[in-house]
């Protein structure tokens, strides 16, 4: 049966965004939905899971499954639902707090396991919930009311640390290009693996620093004839300030965790009584 | 000739050098030949090498703890004879590996006998890996184990190696059994009478492997841990089970994370767990109160190991009841069971996804060091007579079956959260049309958006804390044991249970009348199980092993009633020696 393709609206819910007027992350959700229209998803096949963070209560928005957790727990969600229905389609979407700094450790992992999800990360180098403190995307010498002297730590480079963590697609978007957004998300959703969208969406309540006008300037499209699968290139790339590259700066094909797991699988669910008796059997 | 009732045989000596697997074929050949086997094993600190001991007590009947004192120890080298041989008994007997060592002669409190296996094993059957199958024919011999029994295990292990290896390690069997016919007089003395186990169809297995069949049986089909001291098994054993019922299992990178997985399958549709030990439990306590908030079933297994902090891994102790039950910021609904035993493991581990899933809460397991390690000949589960629960779902199209967001709203689509009478309400999985929805830690509404209105809170509260009222109310049953008439009751909680029980029947001898119970669930407190039998005492003791009298603690909170906490908390075993002084010492003031 032939699945139909649902309007826009299909893939929002009625519960309105709390985000503050100008927030990114409005657009971020408009390039989602758009993501999922392109792709024809059906919203019961999709999971949308976050963390904590203006940007983690987005799975309000959205009309399909979702799940929003505790801080910085996203991926350890998204993979247990990947672990027990592979067939579901999971996007994470949250904070660069939430992905970076409580996160850290999972989004190392989450990236090494190359689970075949796409985790779009609302990056607006600040805390923005908990009212403007420094994150760990944050410039050095950036000041907030728990860096009056300005940070000291230097920032995670959110593109370079997904490449070295082992993220098979590896991406930089931009809430004020919803239309581009809207693309890398489908083709963070059609990678069969880790993809990482690391998007700006700037926060004009609490980050004077990092704003669309500042954005606008900093940011250019890869190269024409960029070639995604150079893994040096992709580094190289990723580290540069100026321009800081929008588009997907590096891709890897290979098996997904996913597949990994369904290999290992030996049996089904029918088996369960003549396993359970062999083991009786084994230990008798 | 006189047949003892029961025998502690220890084996000690270097880790790697075979106590295990001399201790392993023993308990698995008596197991068989029909002897009731209970077992304890201190694995050494150090990965290679340091000191091991394996210990395995026998008698014809059901055992329900590792016995105070030591009958035979067999020492493999000198320090096994210097870390044990205090708790060798009065008339007991001291064997010791004479190509290793000789111990001084002692004052005529044991008998000590040279038990040459590294010779025997070199030198007259040169087959040095033998010297374990050796020392297994010996204390075979010792006990009167029909070595028919040891044969078949030999050949079950050896066929394959093919029929030199087997015929040597026949050889040594006989080597063992010739030896102490020929030179130790005192096996006559030592004798067992064999139970009648033996046409029972019986496993043997540690509390851990029934922890993990149980959850097998109970439809558990995702797990994800991390790695710890005393839980470990129960991962190694589900990864290799789960994948041959369609499951899967992950490694995670830490506990939050294992929890959290967990959490994420449960949600999606699969019943899950994940084991771990008391640090790990206290780096899970925020994931905790998300399966609460949320209503996502899941079991987390606590091994527990004498803390605080990473404490004494490799000893025991009962000090995670206030965390279990307790722990968490804000108020935490959650299930906290206790098996008593390694039978009482496969139980509860079915009772704790039934409850999980009825009640849609966090339910711990409290498993303990000696509980998880030790085995036990138990009677093969009869599967059938588990009743097995499934989470409520919902029906097709529960929701307004639309697919997308129209009328998915707040007071027209599917209320995940709906306020039902039992305060349970239906829950869909991801891939179901009509049951989209938001899970969340917020407090939220019966939609499951995010409100945090007085109204809406208190409703929500009193739809959580009812379900956890109703498992109050509905507890699995409690165990039971001694004179119901008795004056004295005791009331403790898991592993305790045993000694409790040899306690019991050794004042029964004496003519002191004791009632015990361990109830299952130790959280909530089971008020129509501890209430009747608190008032029908006119004491209560309640033994633990820990500094601070958890139970004791929580039940003079609850019952407004004191009782006499008695514990230890050495980090080593609460023995029946020492409650039947307790009990005595307070029988005396009751009267
Ligand atoms: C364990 C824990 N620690 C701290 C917090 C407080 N907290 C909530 S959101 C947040 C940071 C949000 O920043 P980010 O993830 O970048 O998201 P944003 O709000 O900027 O979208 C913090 C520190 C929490 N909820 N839980
Ligand atoms: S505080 Fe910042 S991140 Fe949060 S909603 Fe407002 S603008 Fe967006």
């Amino acid at each position: 049966m032939a699945v139909q393709p649902l309007p826009l609206e299909a893939y929002k819910s009625d519960e309105k965004p709390t985000w503050c007027p100008g927030c990114g992350d409005f657009g971020v959700l408009n390039g989602l939905y758009n993501a999922m229209r392109q792709k024809g998803l059906q919203t019961k096949d999709v999971v949308v899971v976050s963390g904590i963070g203006c940007s983690s209560r987005l799975p309000f928005f959205v009309a399909s499954y979702g799940f929003h957790g505790v801080h910085g727990r996203a991926m350890p969600i998204a993979t247990g639902v990947k672990v027990a229905n592979p067939n579901l389609k999971v996007l994470a979407m949250g904070g660069d707090g939430d992905a970076f700094a409580i996160g850290g450790g999972h989004f190392v992992h989450a990236a090494r396991r190359n689970l075949d999800i796409c985790y779009v990360i609302m990056d607006n180098n600040i805390y923005g919930l908990t009212k403007g403190q420094t994150s760990p995307t944050s410039q050095v010498g950036f000041v907030t009311k728990t860096t009056p002297k300005g940070t000291p730590d230097r920032p995670i480079n959110p593109l370079r640390l997904a490449i070295a963590s082992g993220a098979t697609f590896v991406a930089r978007g931009f809430s004020g290009k919803p239309k581009e957004l809207a693309e890398l998300i489908v083709e963070g959703i059609n990678h069969n693996g880790f993809a990482v969208i690391d998007t700006f969406s700037p926060c004009p309540t609490f980050n004077k620093v990092n704003t669309f006008k500042a954005y606008r300037e900093e940011v250019a499209d890869l190269p024409k004839d960029y070639d995604p699968s150079d893994l040096h290139r992709a580094i190289e790339y990723a580290s540069s300030d100026d321009p800081m590259y929008l588009g997907v700066l590096y891709r890897e094909e290979g098996a997904s965790f996913e597949d990994h797991l369904q290999a290992a699988k030996i049996g089904t669910e029918e088996n369960a009584p003549a396993v359970i008796e062999d083991l009786f059997r084994r230990y008798g | 000739m006189a047949e003892r009732d029961d025998l502690v045989i220890r084996v000690a000596g270097e880790a790697g050098e075979g106590v295990l697997s001399t201790g392993q074929l023993i308990t698995l050949a008596a197991a068989r030949a029909g002897y009731g086997v209970l077992t304890d094993s201190v694995p050494p600190a150090e990965i290679k090498g340091g000191h091991s001991l394996f210990q395995i007590r026998l008698a014809p009947r059901r055992l329900f703890s590792r016995g105070d004192v030591v009958d035979i120890l067999l020492a493999f080298n000198r320090e096994g004879y210097d870390r044990n041989i205090r708790e060798l008994r009065d008339g007991g007997l001291l064997l010791y590996d004479s190509g290793d060592f000789t111990p001084p002669e002692n004052d005529g409190r044991y008998q000590q006998h040279a038990l040459p296996l590294t010779d025997i094993a070199r030198k007259e059957l040169q087959f040095e890996l033998g010297k374990n199958v050796v020392a297994v024919g010996a204390i075979s011999a010792l006990f009167g184990l029909d070595p028919e029994y040891i044969r078949k295990l030999l050949h079950q292990r050896f066929a394959r190696k093919g029929d030199v290896v087997l015929n040597k390690n026949y050889q040594a069997l006989d080597a063992g059994i010739g030896y102490v016919e020929r030179n130790i007089p005192e096996r006559g003395a030592l004798q067992v009478k064999p139970g009648d186990f033996g046409n029972e169809a019986r496993i043997v297995v540690s509390g851990n492997q029934a922890i993990a069949m149980g959850s097998l049986v109970a439809g558990c089909r995702v797990y994800a841990g991390y790695p710890i001291t005393p839980a470990t098994d129960i991962m190694e054993f589900l990864a290799a089970e789960l994948p041959k019922v369609g499951g899967s299992v992950v490694q995670a990178e830490d506990e939050m994370s294992a929890l959290g997985m967990a959490i994420g399958s449960s949600y999606a549709g699969k019943k899950s767990m994940t084991a771990t030990s008391g640090p790990g439990v206290s780096l899970m306590v925020e994931l905790m109160g998300l399966s609460s908030m949320a209503e996502i079933p899941v079991v987390v297994v606590d091994a527990q190991r004498a803390g605080p902090s990473t404490g004494m891994p490799t000893r025991q102790e009962q000090g995670d009841l206030f965390l279990a039950a307790l722990g968490g910021h804000g108020e935490i609904q959650r299930i906290v069971l206790a098996p008593v035993s390694v039978a009482d493991c496969f139980t509860q581990a079915i009772n704790a996804f039934n409850l999980a899933e009825q009640y849609q809460m966090p339910v711990l397991l409290m498993g303990d060091t000696t509980l998880g390690v030790r085995t036990e000949s138990i009677p093969t589960p009869d599967v059938s007579a588990y009743e097995i629960v499934n989470r409520l779902g919902i029906t097709p199209h529960e929701g307004n079956g639309t697919n997308g967001a129209a009328g998915l709203g707040v007071e027209s689509g599917y209320k995940r959260y709906a306020l039902t009478e039992s305060g349970v309400s239906p829950m869909s999985a991801p891939g179901q049309d009509g049951g989209q929805y938001v899970a969340t830690g917020l407090e939220h509404n019966e939609s499951g958006r995010p409100r945090s209105d007085a109204a809406n809170h208190q409703q929500m509260t009193h739809k959580r804390f009812n379900k956890l009222e109703a498992a109050r109310e509905n507890a699995p049953a409690a165990h039971y044991y001694g004179d119901p008439t008795a004056d004295v009751g005791l009331v403790c909680w898991g592993s305790m249970w045993g000694v409790v029980v040899e306690a019991i029947d050794v004042l029964a001898q004496k003519g002191i009348k004791v009632a015990a119970m361990a109830p299952r669930m130790v959280w909530p407190l089971p008020d129509k199980q501890l209430q009747p039998f608190m008032q029908s005492k006119r004491v209560v003791l309640v033994p633990e092993m820990n500094y601070t009298g958890q139970l004791a603690q929580l039940m003079r909170a609850r019952y407004l009633r004191d009782v006499v906490s008695i514990t230890d908390y050495s980090g080593g075993v609460f023995t029946v020696a020492r409650l039947v002084q307790e009990i005595e010492g307070v029988h005396q003031h009751a009267r």
